[in-house]
C-alpha cells in the first residue's frame, strides 16, 4: 500500500487545549436545552439542571461517560442490505449537500422552488453517479404540505434510489414517519439497527443551544440505533468568536453536548462528529460555505473528532455561486480536495450552491467528477510492478510505445481516473466538431443520458407498495388526499 | 455460436491467438472469404471502434483488438489477393519534411491498420516527392500527412500541389492531421480532408470507402 496522504491543521497539544476549553464551557457555562425529558435524564446523571431556564451544566464524568461509549466506526447499508459505507479510519465518502429550499432549473437556468418531479429526477440521477456513495434528501419539494415534507423526501429517495440516505426530521412527529419508512425497508427494529440505512442530521443552535426538536430527534434516533450526524454551525465573528480556534472551541462544545444526549439515551449509538460551520461575511451578511476559512474550520474540527476517536462529517465541497460557473468549480473542488486529504468520513456538499440553499443537477454531475478525482488523490502513490524498472524500459525502447504492454493494460484503470464527458479532454478540433459544448450544455447532456439509462430500484415491489401506503397515511393525516407524482 | 460471431467477439476481447485459430477453422469450413472479412474480422473492429467512441474501451484495448484482427487478416489476405477480392484501401502515411514528430502519425497508422486498411508508413521527415511517388507505385488511394510544427505545415501544400500538377486528384486523396493544422488549413491548401485524431481518420475513411 502507498501512503494515504493526510493533511493536518492542528497540533496535538492545540487539540487537547481546545477540548479542555470546550469541557470547561460545558461544565461552567453550560448549554440551553429546550427538552424537559432530556433535562431530567441529565439531572439523573448528576448534571446541574435548571428546568425553568432550560439550562444544564455538565460534569466531566458525564462527558467521559458519553465519549467512552461512542463507537469509533460504523457501516451503512443500501436498501437491499448491501454494505456501502465503512466510516472508519480515513475512508471518505461523498453525499449531496442537503435540504435546499431551491433548485437551479437546468433547462431555464432559473433558481426556483423544487417539485416532486424534480426530486424523482434527482433520485434517478443519484442512482447513476458512481462517485457519490449515498444519496441525501437534498432539497424540499414545495408541492407537498410542510408537515410531511421531511418524510416525503425520504420516501421518494427509498423508492427511486438504492443508496443509503442522509436525511433529517423537521419536527418531533416527523421522526415517526421517517423511522417507519426505514422499518418497512428493513423489516424489524433489530435489522435496522444491525444494518443502518440512513443518517439523520441533528443541528444544535449556535451558540450553545439545543432545541426541543433537535434534542428529541437525537433521543429518538438513539432509541432505534439510527446513526446521527451532529451539525453544529458556529458563525465566526457573529454567533461565534471571529477566530478559527474560538469557533472550533464552540463547535467542540456543541458537538459533545449532542454526543452526551445520544450516548446517555443509548450507549453505543453510532454518530458522526460533524458540522456545518462558516465564517460570517461582514460585508454581505452571509455565511460563505466556499470560504477557505470555513473549510479550514471543517478540517480542524474533523481532526478533533478523530483525536476523540470518532468518525467525522462536514458540509464542505459546496459553493456559494448562483450558477454552475468557475466559482462553483473552484470552491467545490478546493473543499472536496481538502476534505478528502483530511480524511473526513462523510463529505456533504455535491450539487449545492448559494449558501446551502440551492441544489443543481448540473452541478451534481460535475461534482461527481470532482469526487472521483479527489478519491484518486486519496489512493496515493504506490509501486505496482515498477521495480526493477529496466525490463519495462527495455520494452518501451524496443516497441517504441507501451500502449499495449501488459503492464499498461493491467494498471491503466486503477492508476488513471477517467472522468466522464463533463470534463473536456478532447483536442480543440474534436471539441469543435462535437459541437463546442459549454460545461452546462455538456452537463445537461449527461443528465439526459443518466436519466435515460436509469434502472428502477431493485427493492421488492411489495416493500415499495408498503412504503407508498405508509406515506399516504401520513399525507391524509395532514390534509393531503393524494401524493404528487 | 456462429463462428463469425465468435471471431467478432474474440476481437472485442483482444485475443489474437483465438482469432487466428477461429479464422483457420472458418477458412477450412469454406465460408466465403469476403464474409469472414466483413462479418467476422471487420465486424469485431467496428464494435470495438464504437465502444472506444463511447469511452467504454480505451486505446490499449483497441490496439489489442487490432492485433487480434490482424492475426486473422494475415491468414485471409493472401487468399483474398489470389481470388482478386478487393482489400480495403491503401494509405501512404508519414510526417512531412523537416518534422520529426511521429507519435500522432504512428497512432493514426495503428488505428487505420486496425480498421483493415493497408498502411505504407514512410516514417518522418518525408519529402513531397516521396509521398507522391510511393502512392503512385503502390497504387494507394490516400496520402495521410502529419505535422506538429507550423514551420513544416507548408510541405503539405507542396504535396497537394504536386498531385494537382500531375492530374492525380481523382485517384489520390490527401488527408492531413497534427497539432499545427486544422480543418480550415485543409480547406485553404486544398487537401481532401482534415482528421483530428486516429479514430477520426478511421471514421472518415470508413465513410467514403
Amino acid at each position: 500500500m502507498g501512503i494515504r496522504p493526510v493533511t493536518h491543521f492542528l497540533e496535538d497539544n492545540l487539540i487537547e487545549k481546545i477540548i479542555s476549553e470546550a469541557r470547561d464551557l460545558l461544565c461552567n457555562l453550560g448549554i440551553t436545552l429546550h427538552n424537559k425529558g432530556v433535562l431530567e435524564v441529565l439531572s439523573g446523571y448528576g448534571a446541574a439542571v435548571d428546568q425553568d431556564k432550560y439550562h444544564v451544566r455538565f460534569t466531566n464524568d458525564i462527558i467521559d461517560k458519553a465519549l467512552g461509549s461512542t463507537p469509533s466506526s460504523f457501516k451503512l447499508f443500501d436498501v437491499l442490505g448491501q454494505e456501502t459505507h465503512d466510516f472508519s479510519g480515513n475512508n471518505s465518502h461523498f453525499t449531496p449537500g442537503s435540504a435546499a429550499i431551491n433548485i437551479l432549473d437546468n433547462q431555464t437556468n432559473e433558481i426556483r422552488k423544487p417539485t416532486t418531479a424534480d426530486f424523482i429526477n434527482y433520485s434517478k440521477l443519484m442512482s447513476g453517479l458512481t462517485n457519490i456513495a449515498s444519496t441525501s434528501t437534498a432539497f424540499i419539494p414545495a408541492d407537498v404540505t410542510e408537515k410531511i415534507s421531511d418524510s416525503f423526501r425520504l420516501y421518494l429517495s427509498l423508492l427511486y434510489c438504492e443508496k443509503p440516505v442522509v436525511t433529517g426530521a423537521f419536527t418531533i412527529e416527523g421522526f415517526e414517519t421517517i423511522k417507519d419508512l426505514q422499518l418497512v425497508v428493513r423489516g424489524t427494529k433489530e435489522e435496522l439497527a444491525a444494518k443502518p440505512l440512513t443518517i439523520l442530521s441533528c443541528c444544535p443552535t449556535s451558540p450553545l443551544k439545543f432545541s426541543d426538536v433537535t434534542s428529541q430527534n437525537v433521543v429518538d434516533c438513539a432509541r432505534f440505533g439510527i446513526p446521527v450526524e451532529f451539525i453544529s454551525m458556529p458563525l465566526s465573528g457573529f454567533m461565534a468568536p471571529v477566530t478559527l480556534v474560538g469557533s472550533i472551541i464552540q463547535h467542540t462544545a456543541e458537538t459533545i453536548s449532542g454526543i452526551i444526549i445520544s450516548q446517555l439515551t443509548n450507549p453505543g449509538t453510532p454518530i458522526l462528529y460533524g458540522g456545518s460551520p462558516a465564517i460570517f461575511d461582514m460585508r454581505y451578511e452571509t455565511t460563505p460555505m466556499g470560504a477557505v476559512e470555513t473549510m479550514m474550520i471543517d478540517c480542524a474540527y474533523n481532526e478533533i473528532g478523530k483525536f476523540l476517536g470518532f468518525p467525522t462529517q462536514a458540509y464542505i465541497s459546496l459553493s456559494d455561486a448562483k450558477r454552475l460557473d468557475a466559482q462553483a468549480g473552484l470552491e467545490s473542488s478546493m473543499g472536496a480536495t481538502l476534505a478528502v486529504l483530511s480524511g473526513i468520513n462523510n463529505i456533504s456538499g455535491p450539487g449545492m450552491l448559494d449558501f446551502e440553499s440551492c441544489q443543481s443537477l448540473q452541478k451534481l454531475v460535475v461534482d461527481n467528477e470532482i469526487c472521483g478525482m479527489t478519491m484518486r488523490i486519496a489512493q496515493g502513490i504506490e509501486p505496482k510492478e515498477d521495480f526493477p524498472s529496466i525490463p519495462l524500459f527495455q520494452e518501451l525502447l524496443k516497441e517504441k510505445h507501451l500502449l499495449i504492454s501488459k503492464h499498461t493494460r493491467k494498471y491503466i484503470r486503477e492508476e488513471h481516473y477517467f472522468p466522464g464527458k463533463v470534463i473536456n479532454r478532447a483536442n480543440l478540433s474534436r471539441w469543435k466538431e462535437e459541437g463546442s459544448l459549454s460545461l452546462t450544455e455538456q452537463a445537461n447532456q449527461e443528465i439526459e443520458r443518466l436519466l435515460n439509462d436509469y434502472q428502477p430500484s431493485r427493492l421488492p415491489e411489495d416493500i415499495k407498495t408498503e412504503l407508498t401506503r405508509r406515506m399516504e397515511v401520513e399525507a391524509r393525516l395532514n390534509g393531503m388526499d393524494k401524493l404528487p407524482e | 455460436m456462429d463462428i463469425l460471431q465468435q471471431i467478432s467477439d474474440q476481437i472485442d476481447l483482444g485475443d489474437d491467438e483465438i482469432v487466428h485459430e477461429l479464422t483457420t477453422i472458418a477458412i477450412e469450413q469454406k465460408i466465403p472469404l469476403k464474409k469472414i472479412l466483413d462479418e467476422g474480422l471487420l465486424q469485431g473492429m467496428n464494435i470495438v471502434g464504437q465502444k472506444f467512441k463511447e469511452h467504454k474501451l480505451f486505446l490499449p484495448e483497441v490496439l489489442m483488438a487490432a492485433k487480434a484482427m490482424n492475426a486473422g487478416m494475415e491468414l485471409i489476405k493472401p487468399l483474398l489477393l489470389s481470388d482478386s477480392i478487393p482489400m480495403k484501401a491503401k494509405v501512404v502515411i508519414g510526417t512531412v519534411r523537416g518534422d520529426l514528430h511521429d507519435i500522432g502519425k504512428n497512432l493514426v497508422g495503428v488505428m487505420l491498420k486496425g480498421a483493415g486498411f493497408e498502411i505504407i508508413d514512410l516514417g518522418n521527415d518525408v519529402t513531397p516527392e516521396k509521398f507522391v511517388e510511393t502512392a503512385k507505385t503502390e497504387g494507394a488511394e490516400f496520402i495521410g500527412m502529419s505535422a506538429l510544427l507550423t514551420t513544416t505545415m507548408p510541405v503539405m501544400k507542396e504535396v497537394v500541389d504536386q498531385i494537382r500538377k500531375e492530374n492525380l486528384e481523382e485517384k489520390i486523396q490527401t488527408l492531413i492531421g497534427g497539432a499545427a493544422v486544422s480543418r480550415s488549413y485543409a480547406e485553404e491548401i486544398g487537401a481532401t480532408a482534415y482528421c483530428y485524431d486516429g479514430s477520426n481518420a478511421v471514421e472518415y475513411l470508413n465513410s467514403i470507402v
